[in-house]
């Protein structure tokens, strides 16, 4: 085991005892999916304040000492209140690839470094972003329901989609999920741009400073940013207006970076012509007129769950935990971007 | 041109190319038309042309009831539903729609890889049932890296590969014989294609020849975790022994966009999750149906002022 000790009358238990602890305070997604197991090292111990009948903040004051980093997820928020209970943590290393849950200036003031899931997810976002503009322009699961209903028997063909080959397709945010999506979506003969808060160098994809001219400028939008103060309700009703009656929008990132009650009226109104989304303002909540419409298609925010993905995600958590822990650098470091 | 009777004997919807060919023809819709035998006996000294599509065209009986045919137009790319032998032995000439198709074709063929491995469809359906609740999480497959096998590398198969080498996906195929200038893996029979990927994609012409060319033993080679796309031919699949496989677990999923017996879907699969029922839509977008419209109606234009077809097959 990993822990320099003589007295060989020590349990496994007392041994663990000595480990570094990293703390959690919900259990991420990812522990139930592929198990917890997955995730177990012999270089530090997990303590689940969810597993303990004490009230948080005696939790936190009685193990304060040992408690050297914190495993957050969406689901798990780091504030300064939490930070502050914890003195000793030198990390937070999150499941998820958005930050938003976490504190980032008050771990940067603590000098707290933070690491997120990095690149593991990318390819399955990227994916799903692409499956999800497919679906919503040739009516993949609005005809697939049609079918099931014996509708197409009873009633004949189902009404014409839309061409994805030759769209302009304009990305939120080019960063590595941004920059996957574009590459998928160039094979498929879309012409691509996108915006971000500095143009890319060596990117040749057209850039647009501001985020309406480019909804006025491509056919579908699709979001593949964070969500920061700047870019929440960034997709609003004028980007909606500008995007168009003939225009769709892709979420793979947050909710509550699209408008979603003006979202919601564009569709309705016929304002823009469809809407492909993994993620709400207020989930598990969905607005309930989604419900009778034919032309957008809902996913569960599970764009990252797959046990590819979450096995690559276990490693990077357990890699980056141990690198800590021994004075390594982080394998996924979150450094803000320009 | 008026005067010229053009038969329409697929059930076609596209109002778009009736109203071209109204213009141009006398169209006679076969579909509509009760008693059809009489039909053809009154008015088949008119009839020059026929325009079919995948579900109904030319057989060697159609042909045989129309004496001055001289051009089959087909609105498709597939010519499995003509009698070809025959056109070639009466001289009549046939044309299709190649290529403005292809690509609605291969995007579907990978929207439905997509949505097969990810439960797109399903994950609709969840999240519209209302039934979804926080702390509920589900694992679906990766679609990146995943390995496609390709029956048929004409135009379309070219564009599936091109697509899904975009998501990294290692491209296998059969052919009847291997191409010499395509980088991809070969393999000689579709049981070792379907082997050897994870993901087989039926994108061939159906003739006599690939007739049921997905069979149990392909589908057992496929396995538990292998997924079957369609966007051939209904008849390129045995249907009963796909849909017992999906049943009973020996198939991982399908993505299907034809069927045996259009409209009609084999029940069983309608309660399955790791299948997408789509209703042949393969080309089925405003644009594309505009440019097959135009293929069509031009090319029987064209055969009637004796200009050179703009997509011959024959």
């Amino acid at each position: 085991m990993g822990v320099n000790n003589t007295d060989s009358d020590k349990t496994q238990e007392e041994e663990q005892k000595d480990l570094p602890k990293v703390v959690l305070f919900r259990p991420p997604p990812a522990f139930s999916l592929i198990g917890e197991e997955s995730f177990a090292s012999n270089k530090f111990h997990f303590l689940k304040t969810y597993d303990s009948q004490l009230p948080l903040d005696q939790f936190l004051s009685t193990h304060s000492h040992s408690i050297k980093a914190i495993l957050s997820s969406g689901n798990a928020p780091v504030n300064a209140d939490i930070l502050q209970l914890l003195p000793e943590v030198g990390v937070v290393v999150t499941t998820s690839a958005g930050l938003n849950q976490i504190d980032i200036p008050e771990c940067r003031r603590r000098g707290i470094k933070i690491a997120n899931a990095g690149y593991v997810y990318s390819a399955d976002v990227a994916d799903m972003a692409v499956g999800l503009l497919i679906d919503v322009l040739r009516k993949v699961s609005a005809s697939d329901r049609y079918v099931r209903q014996g509708l197409w028997a009873a009633k004949g063909n189902y009404p014409l989609g839309s061409k994805l080959s030759g769209k302009r397709a304009g990305i939120v945010g080019l960063g590595n999920i941004g920059y996957e999506v574009a590459k998928r979506l160039e094979a498929f003969g879309c012409f691509v741009s996108y915006n971000s808060r500095k143009k890319k160098p060596n990117v040749s994809y057209p850039f647009y400073h501001d985020v309406c001219e480019l909804a006025a400028n491509c056919d579908a939008l699709i979001i593949c940013c964070g969500l920061s103060d700047e870019t929440r309700h960034m997709i609003n009703k004028q980007v909606l207006s500008a995007l168009g009656k003939e225009g769709v929008i892709v979420n793979i990132g947050r909710g509550a970076i699209i408008d979603e009650k003006e979202m919601v009226r564009c569709l309705m109104q016929g304002e823009i012509a469809g809407a492909g989304l993994d993620v709400f303002e207020n989930e598990p909540n969905v607005p309930k007129e989604f419900f009778a419409m034919d032309n957008v298609v809902l996913s569960p925010h599970r764009a990252v769950f797959t046990p590819e993905s979450l096995k690559d995600l276990s490693q990077l958590v357990v890699g980056n935990l141990e690198a800590f822990l021994s004075n390594k650098p982080l394998l996924s470091e979150y450094v803000d971007s320009e | 041109m008026e005067s010229i009777g053009v038969l329409m004997t697929c059930p076609l919807h596209d109002p778009y190319l009736v109203e071209q060919l109204e213009k141009r023809f006398t169209l006679f819709k076969f579909h509509s038309i009760p008693d059809k035998a009489h039909f053809l006996n009154s008015n088949k000294a008119s009839i020059r042309a026929v325009v079919g599509s995948a579900s109904a065209g030319a057989d060697a009986k159609l042909i045989h009831q129309l004496p001055n045919l001289e051009i089959v137009s087909s609105f498709s790319v597939g010519l499995d539903k003509i009698d070809l032998a025959k056109c070639r032995e009466r001289g009549i000439r046939v044309t299709n729609t190649p290529d403005v198709l292809t690509d609605d074709v291969a995007d579907l063929a990978i929207g439905l890889m997509l949505a097969v491995l990810r439960r797109l469809c399903q994950s609709d359906r969840y999240v519209r049932s209302g039934q979804w609740k926080r702390g509920e999480y589900k694992l679906t497959t990766k679609f990146t890296g995943k390995s496609v096998g390709i029956i048929g590398l004409g135009r379309i198969g070219l564009a599936i590969a091109k697509r899904a080498e975009a998501f990294s996906c290692p491209i296998s195929y059969h052919t009847r014989a291997e191409k010499s200038d395509v980088k991809y893996k070969y393999y000689p029979s579709v049981v070792e294609l379907a082997a050897n990927c994870q993901i087989l994609v039926v994108a061939c012409a159906l003739t006599e020849e690939t007739r049921h060319i997905i069979n149990r033993e392909v589908i057992n080679a496929l396995g538990p975790k292998g997924v079957l796309i369609n966007i051939g031919r209904g008849p390129h699949v045995d249907e009963p022994e796909l849909v017992s496989a999906l049943v009973e677990g020996r198939l991982g999923g399908a993505g299907l966009d034809v069927f045996q017996d259009e409209p009609n879907v084999p029940e069983e699969l309608f309660g399955l999750e790791n299948v997408v029922l789509l209703p042949h839509v393969g080309s089925g977008t405003m644009e594309t149906r505009k440019e097959m419209a135009d293929l069509v109606v031009g090319n029987l234009e064209a055969h009637f002022l004796n200009k050179p077809l703009l997509t011959p097959v024959l």
